[in-house]
Order: C-alpha cells, then sequence, then structure tokens
C-alpha cells in the first residue's frame, strides 16, 4: 500500500470528525450538545476499537477505563474550595490538588493506560468468551469500587458534581482527532500488524513468533489511554458524573456502534459512533416532542431504545460485517457508484476474492 | 447464621443454575451467546401479571407458550438471518434484541413495575429452631433438579437428542449426515423457552416486582456462572450457574458489615481468578481446551 493511499485512509475519519464539527457549530446552542456527543462517542468507539478491532478478542471491560479516566478528570478539576464539601473523604492528596483542563485530560489517558496494563496484564493471557466474561468482572468491580469507595470517588452513590464544563465542540473535536491519529499510527505500526495477523489465524500467526500475550497487551493499554482520554472528555462535557453512566449501557452502546459501522476498520468505528450516537440523540429529542419542517414527531417516552434497537437490528442483518464491512476507506469513489472493477487491482486476483470472507471477530 | 446462609444460597444458586441451562442450550448448538434469553423471562413474568385474575392452572400455561413462543419468534426473525456471520455481531445482535424489547415493556408497562404474585404462598416457611425453610426453596430445588434431569434424558436418550448434540460437536458434519438443523435449533429454542417460564415462576415469588430489566440481570449473571462453569457442557455450565448464584447470596449474607457493599468486587474477583487458572471453565474436566482458545 502506498504511503498515500495510508495518509488518505487516515484523512477519511478525520474529514468525518471535522465535518460533524462543522454542522455542529451551525446549529443552537441545545442541539450542538448532539454532536459533541457524537464526538465524544467517536473517542469512546475508538478506545474501543483499538483493542477489539484489531485483536478480535471480545471486550466488555473498556468501559471502566472511561469510568477511572472520568473520575480521575473530574476529582482533579474540581475547585479545591468546594472539593471538601463535594468529595468529603477523598484522599489527601486529590483534596488539595486541582489542576486546569488540558492537564487533566493528559492525566484521564494516563490513568486509563496504567490500569489497562494492570488489569491487562493477567486477562491478557484469555481469549474468546473468557476473556469477555473475565473483563465483564473487571467493569462490575469498577463499577462497584466507584460507587461505594469513598476515598476515590465521592460517598456511596453520589455524583460528582462542579466539574468545570470545558468540553465545546473543538475540544470534543480535537479529542477525537488525537484518538484516531493515534489508533491509526498503531495499527500501521509493525506491532500493530502483528496483532492483526493474530486476529486473522492465530496459529499462524504463532507460528511465525507474533508474541500475542504482548502484542494483546500493547493494544490493551493504548486502548486504554483513547478511553480514558474520553472519559475526561465526557467529564468535562457534562459537568458531572455517575457510576450509572458509565456501566452496562454504555458497554452495549459502544460496542454495538463499533459493530453496525464494522469493526475490522477505524473508518468503521468513526462512522459508526457517529451515526448511532446522532440516532440516539434526535429519537431521545423526539420523545419530548421534534420539529420535523411542517409537523412536530413526539414519541412515548422509553421509545427510544426500541426504535434504536430495532435499526441497529435491520443493519446488522442486512450488513453482518458493519456499514463499512469492516474496511477503511481511502477517498475513493466506491464501486457501487463508479460501476466497474478497480483499476489497480488485477482482474484475476479480484475473481480470486472469496464471495464470502471469514469472520474478523471469532 | 451460616447455615441459613448456606441454605439460602442455594436456592439462589439452584435458579442461576436453570437460566444458565437456558443458555447453555442454545450456545450448544448456534455458539450464540443469548442476551434476549433475560426478555423470555420477563415477558414471563408480565405474563403472570396480566392474567392474574384467571385461574392459576391458566395463568400458568400462558406463561409458558408465550415464553416458548418468543423464543421461537426471536430465532426465526434474528437468529436465522443471521447463522454463520461472526459471533461478535449475532452477540450485539442478541443486545439488540434485548434493548429494543426492554423499551416495549417500558412503554407498555411503565418503569414502576408490576405486581405478580401467583405463587406467593411459596414464600410461607417451614421453621425449625432458628432456620427458616421457605417453600420455594424446596420448588426452586426440586424443579431445577428435575428439569436438569429431563434435560439430560432429552440430550441422551431421545433421537432429538442426539442430533443436538452431534449439532453442538460438529454442526457441518452434523448436517453432512442428515441432521435437520432447523429442526434441532428450533427444538433447543423450545427447550429454552420453557425453562425461562420455570425461572418466570420461581423468581416472581421472591421478586414479585416485575420491571423491564427483570429477566436481563438475572441472565447477565447467569452467563458470567456458565462460562465460569465452563460453557461447552451442558453439566459443567449448569453447575457454573449455581456456583456464581451460591457465591453472590452467600457473601452478601456472611461479609462483615464494613465490606458488605463490596460483595460484587469480591464475587467478580473470585471469578477473574477462577478464570485465569482455568479459562476453559472450573468444573470442566482437566485437558478440555475452551472455546476458541488461542
Amino acid at each position: 500500500m502506498s504511503r498515500l493511499s495510508q495518509i488518505r485512509q487516515l484523512a477519511a475519519p478525520i474529514l468525518l470528525i471535522v465535518v460533524v464539527a462543522l454542522v455542529g457549530s451551525t446549529t443552537s446552542i441545545a442541539t450542538q450538545q448532539n454532536f459533541i456527543t457524537a464526538l465524544v462517542s467517536v473517542t469512546m468507539v475508538i478506545g474501543l476499537y483499538v483493542f477489539v478491532g484489531n485483536s478480535g478478542v471480545i471486550s466488555f471491560g473498556q468501559v471502566s477505563f472511561i469510568a477511572v479516566g472520568a473520575y480521575a478528570a473530574g476529582e482533579l478539576t474540581v475547585p479545591t474550595g468546594p472539593k471538601h464539601f463535594v468529595l468529603p473523604s477523598l484522599w489527601s492528596f486529590l483534596q488539595n490538588h486541582s489542576v486546569g483542563n488540558v492537564p487533566s485530560l493528559a492525566i484521564a489517558a494516563g490513568v486509563g493506560a496504567a490500569y489497562a496494563l494492570l488489569v491487562g496484564l493477567p486477562l491478557m493471557r484469555l481469549s474468546g468468551l473468557s476473556a469477555g466474561i473475565a473483563t465483564f468482572a473487571v467493569l462490575e468491580i469498577t463499577y462497584n469500587v466507584l460507587e461505594f469507595w469513598g476515598k476515590v470517588a465521592p460517598p456511596s452513590g453520589q455524583t460528582l458534581s462542579l466539574v468545570p464544563t470545558t468540553t465545546g465542540l473543538f475540544q470534543s473535536a480535537v479529542g477525537a482527532g488525537v484518538a484516531a491519529v493515534a489508533a491509526f499510527a498503531y495499527q500501521s505500526t509493525r506491532r500493530g500488524r502483528l496483532l492483526r495477523a493474530s486476529r486473522e489465524d492465530p496459529s499462524a500467526a504463532l507460528g511465525i513468533g507474533v508474541n500475542i500475550h504482548r502484542e494483546r497487551l500493547v493494544a490493551f493499554a493504548l486502548s486504554g489511554a483513547i478511553s480514558g482520554l474520553a472519559g475526561g472528555l465526557l467529564v468535562h462535557q457534562i459537568g458531572s458524573i455517575t457510576t450509572s453512566q458509565v456501566y452496562l449501557e454504555l458497554t452495549f452502546l459502544t460496542l454495538a456502534m463499533l459493530v453496525v459501522g464494522g469493526a475490522g476498520s477505524l473508518w468503521g468505528a468513526t462512522v459508526g459512533a457517529v451515526l448511532i450516537s446522532l440516532l440516539d440523540s434526535y429519537l431521545l429529542q423526539a420523545e419530548n416532542g421534534l420539529h420535523l419542517g411542517f409537523f412536530k414527531l413526539t414519541l412515548p417516552s422509553g421509545a427510544t431504545d426500541g426504535i434504536l434497537g430495532l435499526i441497529m437490528l435491520v443493519m446488522l442483518i442486512v450488513r453482518p460485517r458493519g456499514l463499512t464491512r469492516g474496511r477503511e476507506w481511502d477517498l475513493g469513489i466506491p464501486r457501487i457508484i463508479r460501476g466497474r472493477r478497480r483499476r489497480d487491482q488485477p482482474a484475476e486476483l479480484a475473481a480470486a476474492q472469496p464471495q464470502r470472507e471469514e469472520p474478523a471477530i471469532r | 447464621m451460616v447455615l441459613q446462609a448456606l441454605i439460602d444460597a442455594i436456592a439462589v444458586g439452584a435458579l442461576y443454575a436453570l437460566v444458565a441451562v437456558g443458555l447453555a442450550l442454545v450456545f450448544g448448538v448456534l455458539r450464540l451467546i443469548n442476551f434476549a434469553h433475560g426478555e423470555l423471562i420477563t415477558a414471563g413474568a408480565y405474563s403472570l401479571y396480566l392474567t392474574r385474575n384467571l385461574p392459576m392452572v391458566v395463568s400458568i400455561v400462558i406463561c409458558f407458550l408465550v415464553c416458548v413462543l418468543m423464543s421461537l419468534a426471536i430465532e426465526e426473525v434474528v437468529f436465522r438471518p443471521l447463522r454463520g456471520v461472526s459471533p461478535i455481531t449475532t452477540l450485539v445482535a442478541t443486545f439488540a434484541v434485548a434493548i429494543a424489547l426492554e423499551a416495549v415493556w417500558l412503554v407498555a408497562f411503565s418503569p414502576q413495575g408490576k405486581i405478580a404474585n401467583l405463587l406467593s404462598p411459596l414464600n410461607q416457611s417451614a421453621t425449625h429452631g432458628s432456620i427458616h425453610l421457605r417453600w420455594v426453596t424446596i420448588a426452586e430445588l426440586a424443579s431445577g433438579l428435575l428439569l436438569l434431569g429431563a434435560t439430560t434424558v432429552i440430550l441422551g436418550r431421545t433421537t432429538i437428542g442426539l442430533q443436538m448434540r452431534a449439532a453442538a460437536a460438529d454442526f457441518r458434519a452434523a448436517r453432512l449426515i442428515g441432521v435437520k438443523a432447523d429442526r434441532v435449533i428450533r427444538f433447543a429454542f423450545v427447550l429454552a423457552g420453557v425453562l425461562a417460564a420455570v425461572v418466570s415462576l420461581l423468581l416472581t415469588v421472591s421478586q414479585p416486582l416485575v420491571t423491564p430489566t427483570f429477566g436481563l440481570d438475572v441472565v447477565i449473571l447467569a452467563l458470567v456462572g456458565a462460562v465460569l462453569g465452563g460453557i461447552d457442557r451442558l453439566a459443567s455450565a449448569t453447575a457454573g450457574g449455581f456456583l456464581i448464584g451460591f457465591i453472590i447470596s452467600f457473601l452478601g449474607d456472611e461479609l462483615p458489615a464494613s465490606l458488605s457493599s463490596f460483595s460484587t468486587a469480591f464475587t467478580f474477583g473470585i471469578v477473574i481468578l477462577a478464570l485465569l487458572l482455568r479459562p476453559a471453565g472450573v468444573l470442566s474436566p482437566f485437558g478440555a481446551s475452551g472455546v476458541d482458545r488461542v
């Protein structure tokens, strides 16, 4: 693959991020939140993609890194004055120190990476379903500890509030851009390719000397860093956080975004996140009445998830490998529109390609 | 009271074991983790609420019908078109079914919850000294053993059971020697529906308040248990389900007060340790390879 086409592959998700930010900037302040949410979702799903997409191992645990990122960034930016009231039993070091917006995001990414590394060290030996359940166990433990342990979070079950709201369109777009560049840089390196090789055929990868445990751990830690960053962006968007916001529902939703977009590519992760997130936001708005040109659409409250679930089902049945079929897009015009085979691909090679590819994730 | 905690833990374990069997049956033939199984349990429980004024037998029959028909419908509409696609896609599809159905419950029955107390007389307990044994505990244990026995007989002694086991071992080879795939899969979903109905009946005794997430919460934990035990085999998956219910209930009762809010963390800490030591499942035979292992 030429260097140019590689850069064009990165350009596609970046372009989409910029378009979402630009469109968002033309809308009212209230509607803008939908676009900020979409961009924060992109960061979350890219974090998930870096591990799940590249390794082919399912993880239900990535939201725990979002959670620790959100709590770290939140606790460190609540002004020290009111902090004693919001977080009375917090460790004194955390209680007496506060940092600015950008350092808090860096710390969130760092904490996410460190936690992922710690957890991944033993867990990355697992694969398949046992890996899925073990990472789910991490999510449950993280949730339980953040909910009840006053030294690292607000006293049992309370909301962490008074966090400065610094995540606007600009910050969320830059965050998503950083995540996309990091994910793309990683998957273009030798290490990233080794991991992707192990996804396609673990035995063959072992045979050529790939240390699968180590490669998975690297991806897991990078995924933790991006997820932590996403958590930081999230807490600065809403200005508060509770444990239930970073728990099961978000885990399901981010996984669905990744799979609907196409788990095999960065482009798929970005498309899935933008699409499902915007759909989710607008459906929620429709529960309170949404003006669509001439008529007002009002959905019964609670119907959002039903419609979202149905749409996701239809998408999965029509495109089981995701909307992008798990491929990157190098900004070329798709074959369907152009109507003929790509010129740079020899005819016999195209003919030899199997009709139905092996599933990327096993 | 350790003895009382043990009795309670056994009852909870039996219930989770029943859910785990339902999950393992479907997993066996389709390699599919069916999160929608929980919605069958919820549907059964809501049907008990809706039929609360009918005679008890009618109510129970309707509960079974609802669960079985819904199980078949989900198979027909969602899982059949997705046969042969990657496991992560089917997994997300089962989430999507669960989320969509939960929204249906939410809109139809409101989030407050409805009372289904058909079998609540089973809550009465036989007291011996300071030990309380509720009738439902006995019912849970009895139906757990009975259904597990019945499933074992069906799988081991009938033609369709043999075909199911063949399909579980090697789906393609089973089809080649004439096993009718759709029939086997449909049968697995019927059995799963029956099991879900039994769980609805028993679960509404201890938790008569039916909310939209009634079934999902149980299914997630039962799945953890099934994988912990070894979801490859019906027996180990069932025992795993029992184990997780037992651990949760026992830790909840017996942890000192200062730590009791962390019982979830302890439970899942044990799960991680167990999986690291025996990735194929703690209760699977030694030397067995786990599912999809590298």
